[in-house]
């Protein structure tokens, strides 16, 4: 019993000893984790697939160039499949057992909306890297894809100007499609449009011949598509095949869902969308960019908006962390709060804004062609993400948690 | 006045084709035979996957819709012969079996295809009547689910397989006991219903974006039609899409996508209140 007692202290000392030498090799530098959520099964995978090579290519690239202030990223990837609770369930693991020091991921606003509550929990900041409908004025929360200013804005103006003042509605029915509407009706009515029609459709829906009908009885001059997910998308095809032939415009079409890749052409004959990148763009920082994710991804089909954004967000914390030199969220903060929190990304110099921790980007509008060519129509430049500042919304001086739409504003204090 | 009408039937057609299509595969392998298969959205997806694989080899349209009727058979068959024979005393079991087959196809499909296809456009163009335009290949899918009904009348009423795969359903042990080869029947009518799946989703492959999770769009719609249906495939599964299309045409028209699919999914709810065994438990006593 007695030497059983003394080989087990030799052993645990042999343990302890070389846990020690490994941890002492390493203390100076232990990896910095990045949790990722992002779903590569279930309705959206083929948009989230794109989300998950970016962040993969970014974090190669910044591992071989040293890391973040000397340290390697470790990303810890978990694929909810499009289910909100899934993503409640994996954010939790990830911030409360894996102690990632960033969390980045979700897809639809829905799932953001559902770890928004967990993130906020704690002092870890999460990035969320999609276009969306706006208002999200939380100091967790980082967002780096294009917004309603950039996106709405833009588009619905140069729709109205060039194809008429009627328009038809076709939205998701979840937080997405319904703030869009709404940021859609604004607009419309401080242009003296008329919204002929406005119609919700639930998710998992594919079947369009009455939606088809009521368009056709609405005589509208163009169409919003604010439709998502593959089952949805069939509206496309089955327009095409009754020959709707309405100019259409979106926030989410050709750049993020490649539609115009994945039907038949002409189903996406005469969409418009307002994009801060889409793969056709053709600028030398742009083509050298794709060149190095098709050398990583030869088989990816298309490299969506999603995706390239989520490559950015990774430089963009590499960039925030360093100017901090703090892997904290209130640190980081304090570099956005000076306005200087900006990179050079494939389409330009791209920066967060103080007051809402939202991402400038130069917006240009695109159109499809009946081959399905992609063409740029108008290049708007870079627009600022200006509208949560205006309407009170400054993370500078007060924290807040809400998301805002221009029938929910802040409380004037 | 004439297109209101006519629009009226075309919606009326759209919903109802979409119904039969999607069930008529289940009325036979959950209606008659009692197998809870959670795979048959997987048969859908399947028929589309190889229609739209075989066009893009070249192959015609309406010829490789029907190989791939005929391919999702005959996967169907296997199947079968190494599943779900093993559980027709078993109806629970025959859930998770075919829920756990629904998942590995679904996952392997996404990581030997990819995550999405490209669409091959719809055929037959389309049809203007009065300020509307309609799809004319609609209508053919509209024909395709009144020749299936017609088909599964034949097979089942006027042939000699038929009259013995309904004995059997009936009672297999009498029907053995009477010279019947059950374990064949039952595989053949396997195989015919998971052909109607996969002929499903072959007609409809042309007009939906594909993914791997396609076949889940069909499921609810497939399984509402055959419960309310109830046992007997011809005078359940078709007067109940003819109910079902009726009541979602009318409120899909009034009040929208949202309101047609909570309606029918409320009617559903009280018919089963009503006749726990379906229209065609009503129908066949009627007929008696």
């Amino acid at each position: 019993m007695n030497s059983g007692r003394r080989l087990r202290a030799i052993l645990l000392g042999a343990m302890l000893g070389t846990a020690a030498s490994i941890v002492g090799a390493h203390a100076a530098e232990p990896p910095l984790k990045i949790g990722l959520l992002e779903d590569v099964s279930g309705d959206l995978a083929f948009m989230g697939m794109p989300k998950l090579h970016g962040s993969q290519l970014a974090v190669e690239e910044i591992n071989k160039s040293g890391g973040i202030l000397g340290r390697q990223i470790e990303l810890i990837h978990l694929d909810p499949q499009g289910d909100n609770a899934r993503y409640q369930e994996f954010g939790r693991r990830l911030l409360n057992r894996d102690k990632v020091d960033l969390l980045i991921g979700g897809i639809t606003s829905a799932s953001r909306e559902a770890l928004r509550p967990i993130v906020d929990r704690t002092t870890t900041p999460y990035f969320y890297t999609n276009q969306y409908e706006g208002g999200v004025c939380d100091a967790s929360m980082i967002s780096m894809g294009a917004v309603p200013e950039q996106q709405f804005s833009t588009l619905i103006p140069w729709m109205v100007e060039k194809f008429g003042k009627k328009v038809y509605v076709i939205a998701a029915d979840y937080n997405f499609g319904q703030i869009s509407a709404e940021w859609n009706r604004k607009i419309m009515k401080d242009l003296g449009g008329q919204v002929v029609g406005e119609e919700f459709i639930p998710l998992g829906v594919s079947q369009f011949a009455q939606t088809i009908q009521n368009i056709q009885k609405a005589k509208p001059d163009w169409l919003l598509t604010i439709n998502v997910g593959a089952a949805q998308d069939s509206f496309f095809e089955q327009a095409a095949a009754a020959n709707l032939n309405l100019p259409m415009g979106s926030s989410i079409k050709v750049m993020l869902g490649f539609e115009h890749k994945r039907f038949k052409p002409p189903a996406l004959n005469n969409m418009h969308a307002t994009a801060n990148w889409f793969e056709e763009i053709d600028t030398p920082e742009a083509t050298e960019f794709k060149k190095r994710w098709r050398a990583k991804f030869p088989d990816e089909l298309y490299i969506n908006d999603m995706g390239y954004n989520a490559y950015n967000a990774l430089y963009m914390y590499k960039t925030l962390v360093e100017k901090a030199k703090s892997t904290k969220l209130e640190d980081m903060r304090k570099v956005i709060a000076t306005g200087d929190a900006c990179i050079d990304a494939p389409e330009g110099k791209v920066c967060i804004d103080p007051k809402s921790q939202h991402t400038s980007h130069r917006m240009r509008l695109i159109s499809v062609g009946p081959k399905h060519e992609v063409k740029v129509e108008k290049d708007y430049g870079t627009i600022q993400p200006y509208w949560l500042g205006e309407i009170g919304c400054d993370l500078t001086k007060k924290n807040d948690k809400d998301q805002y739409t221009p029938s929910h504003l802040p409380k004037k204090s | 006045m004439s297109a209101e009408v006519f629009s009226v039937f075309y919606q009326f057609a759209d919903v109802f084709a979409f119904l039969i299509l999607s069930a008529a595969g289940l009325a036979i392998v959950f209606g008659m035979m009692g197998v809870i298969n959670m795979a048959h959205g997987e048969f859908i997806m399947c028929g589309a996957y190889v229609t739209v694989g075989l066009v893009n080899l070249g192959v015609p349209l309406a010829i490789a819709q029907i190989l791939a009727a005929v391919t999702a058979g005959l996967i169907g068959v296997l199947v079968e012969f190494l599943v779900v024979r093993r559980f027709y005393k078993r109806p629970l079991d025959s859930l998770l079996a075919t829920w756990g087959l629904s998942l590995i196809v679904t996952q392997s499909m996404l990581l030997i295809v990819g995550s999405a296809v490209r669409g091959i456009g719809t055929p037959e163009g389309s049809f203007a009547i009065g300020g509307y335009t309609f799809s004319t290949y609609r209508l053919v899918l509209f024909a395709c689910a009144v020749a299936v009904l017609a088909g599964l009348y034949v097979i089942f009423m006027k042939t000699r397989f038929g009259v013995i795969a309904r004995a059997t359903m009936q009672n297999a042990a009498m029907a053995k006991a009477l010279g019947a080869r059950t374990g064949r029947i039952y595989a053949i009518s396997f195989g015919i219903g998971t052909g109607l799946a996969g002929l499903c989703g072959a007609l409809y492959a042309p007009t939906m974006t594909l993914i791997p999770t396609m076949g889940a769009t069909f499921v609810v719609e497939s399984f509402v039609t055959v419960v309310i249906g109830g046992a007997n495939v011809l005078l359940g599964t078709a007067p109940a899409a003819v109910f079902l299309a009726m009541i979602r045409m009318a409120l899909n028209a009034s009040y929208g996508q949202i309101i047609g699919q909570i309606g029918m999914l409320v009617a559903v709810i009280l018919i089963i209140r009503v006749l726990p065994e379906g229209l065609s438990s009503v129908l066949v006593r009627r007929g008696r």
